[in-house]
Formats: C-alpha cells, structure tokens, sequence
C-alpha cells in the first residue's frame, strides 16, 4: 500500500483515490480532489493501473456491441406487437362505447356525454340510498303507520321476529321470551312502527275514528304478519 | 467536469429527437401500427435491461417483450418532458424485478460479497501488467460473452445499477429511481461494480480473453 503522506503532504492515500475514482471517471468530483487525484496517478502505478482498468470497464460494457438481443428477437417482437395490436382493433368493433382509436378519437360523442350522465345517475342513487338506510329506515311492518305525539322518553317493548313495539303487557307482544325494552324514539328509530292495539292512541287513524271492520282488519293483518314473521323463523 | 479520456460510443441509435416526438404524437393519437417503429432502435437497450435483472435469455426476452406491450398499452401516460429511452428502460426494470420477486430467483452471492458489505472499503486488486484493451475486441463474440459472463458474477444490486449507469446510460438520478434507492447509493455500487469489473477483466487481460489466439497472428502453433 502506498503512503503518499509521507513523500508529499498534499498527496491523497490509495484508499481515498479508490473511494473517489468511479466519480472521477464521471467527473463528479471538485477541481482540489481531482488535481489531488492525478497527482497521486502519476506517482502511484498501482492506481493508474485501477484507473485504467476502470475505465476500460466502463468503455467496453459501454459500447452497443454489448447489447445483443438473441436471434429473431425482433421478428417476434413485432409479431406480437401485431397481434396486440389486432386484437385492440377486434375489440374494439365489438364495443359500441370505445372506438377505435386507430381512428384517431377515443370516445364517441355520444359516449362522452353518457358517461358523466351515468356517473351522477349512479351518484346520486347512492346518495339516495345512504340517506334512506341512515336517516328513514323503513317499517317493515305491512301496518307501518309512523304513530303521532308518541313521547320520545316513552319506554316500550320490542321482541325478536317482528317490527312493532308495544307497551308492557300487550298481549300481542311476539316472541315474549326475547322482549325487551326501549325508548319509543329508539323503536321508531330502529324501523319499529306502533303496535295497532296497544299504542292505538297513537296511531293517526284513531284520531279520525276507525271502524270495528278496520280494526279487524288491522288486528287480522298484524297476525298475519306475525305467522309470516313465524314462517321465515 | 468532463473526463477527456472517455469517449464512449453512442448505443442510442435512435430516431432523431424531432421524429421520435412525432412518432410518439402519432402513437399517442391512434396510429398505434406506429410503434414498433418507435421503439425498434431500443429493443437491444430493452434487452440487455431485462438481462441483467433475469439472467436468463429465455427470461429476459420474455421480459422485455412484455415491457414493450406494457408501454404499448400506456403511450398515453408518457410525458414528453421524460426521455422516451429511459421511460421505457424503467418499465422493463419494474417488469423485470417484478419477475424475479414473483419466481423468487436465488442468486448466489460470490464469496466477497459476503463477507464485505456495501459500503466498505473495496481494495482492488494489484495487477502489475495492465493494457488498454482495444475496442476491436469487442467485435469478438468470445470477448463479448466473457465480459457478460463476468457481470453475471456479480451481485445483483451492483449488476442492475453498472447496467444502468454505464449500458444503459441513465445517469444517476435515473438510476436511482429506476430502481427505487438513493442516488448516494447508486454510487456506492457503480464504484464497487466498477472496481469488481475492473479485477475480473484485469485476470481476464493476464488470461488472454483479449489478445488474438497466436495462429490468427500468423504464428501457427504447429
């Protein structure tokens, strides 16, 4: 190993040249190094002979002859190039929403205009959905009537298999064995409607006087509801 | 800073910068029969790429040919600030390291390598007979394949990086982003892969991979 310390203070140690020579080779190094650098070559015939042999390196590896592709690496390259090229024309064809673009034009104008439309079709459906799902969900019961001046705090009982909510001790109370009890604004909250017995005081039909027929009706319906909700148990 | 002492020849045979747009434009507006035209003079550059990630020729055509078709299917995201060539090189970088993770290649490391880690010190080797090795060497298919064979020695990361620094010519911050790390540490790699290169064919000189066999000098050995 060469110590140019020690025959020249300015001089640079092999292991700083080696470290800094790739840089210099791409000339990435300051004017101070590189005159530091070429001092050091012209003492060091190790060094040269690294920096010459680097940079034969970078000669060779860096001619094109170097580059090879095997043979009919071309013609199959092209091929294939055609191929892909068919099928995007096949396609194409067949689509009537992308046309071609060997013609120069990607959208049809129809299309152009459709496709925007349809986004906010789709967009404003599923506005409508979430604000349905979130904000109004549903009675399920086939009796569903919201109930009127219901008070909020009131507490009411709900069971499993059906969507109504009654007032303790209803005997019309499904599922008796999973009732449980909430607030009336939580029941109506969760899609519950008015038990049409029960909380008939509550239902907007009462208000206009229903008939013995309706409230048989009524009754007649929620129990069928009930078998249906039983059925599907 | 230039180094006067490095003339390196041009790989890129490429279509002249003004016509290359134009094929690119017209590409990129439907006349997609255009392209093989646009990429034919960097198929051999596409190649070599995917060689030297994969390995193996097999590999590497398959490589590069679907890196073709990847750019192909996305003329329309190039951007004409970029150098068409280095688009193109990365795209068949990204295929090829995709590749390899997908077929988990296991390449072994030469013995240096483990023991010396990436930023130590590498001590090149003392040759005391070195000679400039002519260019015409190169027009050998022997030399050319031992000069391949000797970066198929080396470890992978400082391969891709010595491929695309010094074969591809990416300088080195796109190099760095080709391949996804520093540019501190591209050159760390390119030194040492230099340095690697520069001990194998340095033996290789004292073996003779370079010198024309006695009898095509006229000295016939019988």
């Amino acid at each position: 190993m060469v110590n140019h310390d020690a025959t020249n203070g300015a001089a640079l140690k092999c292991e700083e040249v080696w470290r800094q020579i790739s840089n210099y080779i791409d000339g990435d190094v300051d004017a101070t190094l590189r005159s530091g650098m070429e001092e050091h070559f012209r003492a060091c015939a190790r060094c040269a002979s690294v920096l010459a042999g680097a940079r034969n390196v970078v000669q060779l590896y860096g001619d094109e002859l170097m580059l090879e592709v095997p043979a009919g690496f071309s013609q199959r390259l092209e091929r294939r190039l055609e191929d892909k090229f068919e099928r995007e024309m096949q396609e194409a064809k067949k689509s009537p929403v992308w046309i071609s673009e060997a013609a120069g034009s990607r959208w049809s104008s129809w299309a152009a205009w459709m496709m925007p439309v349809a986004a906010v079709v789709l967009f404003t459906a599923a506005l409508a959905l979430v604000d349905t799902l979130t904000f109004h969900s549903p009675a399920k019961s086939i009796l569903a009537e919201p109930g009127h001046n219901i008070p909020p705090d009131m507490l009411v009982v709900i069971s499993d298999g059906s969507k109504v909510f009654h007032v303790a001790g209803c005997p019309y109370i499904h599922d008796k064995a999973t009732e449980r009890t909430i607030t009336a604004k939580q029941a109506i909250h969760d899609g519950y409607v008015p038990c049409s017995r029960c909380m008939r005081q509550y239902l907007k039909t009462s208000f206009v006087g229903r008939h013995d027929s309706e409230d048989a009706n009524a009754d007649a319906g929620e129990e069928a509801e009930e078998a249906l909700d039983w059925a599907g148990r | 800073m230039s180094d006067p002492g490095i003339v390196l020849n041009n790989p890129e045979q490429a279509p002249a910068g003004a016509r290359e747009r134009d094929l690119i434009s017209s590409v990129q507006n439907g006349q997609r029969e255009l392209f093989y035209e646009l990429v034919k003079p960097y198929e051999r550059r596409v190649y070599a790429a995917a060689l030297a990630i994969l390995r193996n020729e097999h590999d590497a055509e398959d490589a590069a040919q679907e890196a073709m078709l990847k750019a192909f299917a996305n003329i329309r995201q190039f951007r004409a600030e970029a150098r068409f060539s280095t688009w193109l090189i990365q795209i068949t970088v990204n295929e090829s390291l995709m590749r390899r993770r997908r077929e988990r290649t296991v390449v072994m490391e030469p013995i240096d390598d483990r023991r010396e880690g990436e930023d130590s010190d590498y001590a090149p080797r003392d040759f005391a007979d070195w000679r400039e090795i002519p260019s015409e060497a190169l027009e050998r298919k022997e030399v050319r394949q031992r000069l391949s064979n000797a970066l198929g020695t080396l470890d992978p990361k400082y391969r891709e990086v010595f491929m695309l620094r010094d074969m591809q010519h990416l300088n080195i911050q796109e190099t760095a982003e080709a391949l996804g790390i520093s540019t501190a540490s591209v050159k760390t790699r390119l030194l040492r892969a230099r340095l690697m290169l520069r001990d194998l064919l340095a033996a290789g000189w004292e073996q003779g991979w370079f010198s024309r066999l006695p009898f095509e000098k006229g000295n016939k050995p019988w």
